[in-house]
């Protein structure tokens, strides 16, 4: 019994420790605090309609222009740098044959077309979502953010801040392959 | 002077009242009715502004914070009640919205933990006290000390006390092994089981004073 009373305070700390160390070290589960899950992953995309930012510009999508095909959602906006940062990747995204949509984030029309005219267009149609309105129906917390959507319309991964070479080799490449696939 | 000292507690006062109440929510966005207004008020003090980690939307000028009273406004004009609106949050971005983490499966170690932690720590006190207790009533402490053992606290004390500071006065010298010397003192006899494992206990302290 004393021994008990002696050992137990201490055995509960170590235990207590090594879960908090097992939660930090498991980068691979994902458990930084600062990466939030979507709760919209396995769920249809919402629904929201979006117009052009321009008249040339080919834009103007809606929910259900992501049915029928796998496609990937970006959500940029021209004063977000690491936006600019993740753009050649996306058109790459593009030029592999990928359908990429776009949602115009809190942007002036003005200043995405200067944009999209100086860093390329990439994009099959753009959503303007100048007051946020659709981002809110997304999720979306800040810009960048990624969507992958499955063929039936139901968001299979979502990646928030820019795409490196590394995210898009190990999560973006293999969740297409995958949604292609099945 | 009068004039003065009233001047600066009405500022006080403007100053303490001012402070509080939320400086996020712009006038552009509070709803005519006021009981809607109200209501929305109410959310949006438990609903998180999602990219200012531990502020409420009602508290925050982030832009999102801004565009999510809107649309909690919207949702109660549209006529949900208080619920759905939450809900309609918690669909898009997780129970992170929520500054007040729901009771649910994947929370229970958050809600369970302190109350299950003051249980083993209560447990863990009584179990002390009841032991402490025991061996106060059955009056069992370390046995007298052995002549060589008295003989070696004595010129323990003495070395000490020939090392203290310059000037050490008798009368503190024989205090401090008046006090040695009351913490030495055996306890009442006690003849039970107990002093079994006390005996033990002088015996490797002996040992351990030899090696």
């Amino acid at each position: 019994m004393r021994r008990l009373v002696v050992i137990l305070p201490v055995a509960l700390f170590a235990a207590l420790l090594g879960v908090m160390v097992a939660l930090l070290t498991d980068g691979e589960r994902n458990n930084d605090p600062s990466r939030l899950p979507s709760p919209l992953v396995g769920k249809p995309v919402p629904e929201f309609s979006l117009p052009a930012i321009a008249d040339n510009i080919p834009g103007g999508f809606s929910t259900d222009d992501l049915k029928g095909h796998v496609t990937v959602v970006n959500v940029f906006a021209s004063w977000c740098i690491p936006c600019l940062a993740e753009h050649p990747l996306i058109t790459q995204l593009a030029a592999d044959g990928v359908r990429v949509y776009g949602i115009n984030h809190r942007d002036k029309s003005a200043d995405a077309i200067t944009w999209l005219r100086r860093h390329g267009n990439p994009y099959r149609a753009i959503g303007f979502d100048a007051d946020a309105r659709a981002s809110l129906e997304w999720g979306v917390t800040g810009v960048p953010e990624t969507f992958i959507i499955d063929a039936n319309g139901v968001i299979a991964y979502k990646h928030a801040g820019p795409i490196t070479p590394d995210v898009l080799e190990r999560k973006i490449l293999p969740k297409l392959r995958e949604v292609e696939g099945g | 002077m009068k004039q003065i000292s009233a001047f600066l507690a009405i500022m006080m006062l403007v100053l303490l009242a001012g402070g509080t109440p939320s400086l996020a929510v712009e006038p552009d966005e509070v709803l005519a009715d006021p009981i809607l207004e109200s209501r929305a008020r109410e959310i949006s003090t438990e609903l998180r502004c999602v990219v200012c980690q531990n502020q409420s939307i009602d508290d925050s000028d982030a832009d999102i914070a801004r565009d999510m009273r809107l649309l909690v406004r919207e949702r109660l004009v549209a006529g949900d009640d208080d619920e759905e609106v939450v809900n309609y949050l918690v669909a898009r971005y997780g129970d992170f919205v929520l500054l007040r983490p729901p009771f649910q499966q994947n929370t229970l170690a958050l809600w369970l933990a302190p109350p299950i932690m003051a249980v083993v720590i209560a447990t863990l006190a009584v179990l002390f006290y009841q032991n402490y207790q025991q061996r106060r009533l059955a009056g069992t402490g370390p046995d007298p000390l052995s002549p060589s053992d008295r003989a070696e606290l004595d010129a323990l004390v003495d070395r000490i006390g020939s090392t203290s500071p310059p000037n050490p006065s008798n009368r503190q010298r024989s205090r401090f092994r008046s006090e040695i010397e009351e913490g030495m003192k055996p306890l009442p006899e006690g003849d039970d089981g107990a002093s079994q494992s006390d005996n033990a206990n002088t015996d490797s302290s002996g040992n351990q004073r030899q090696s």
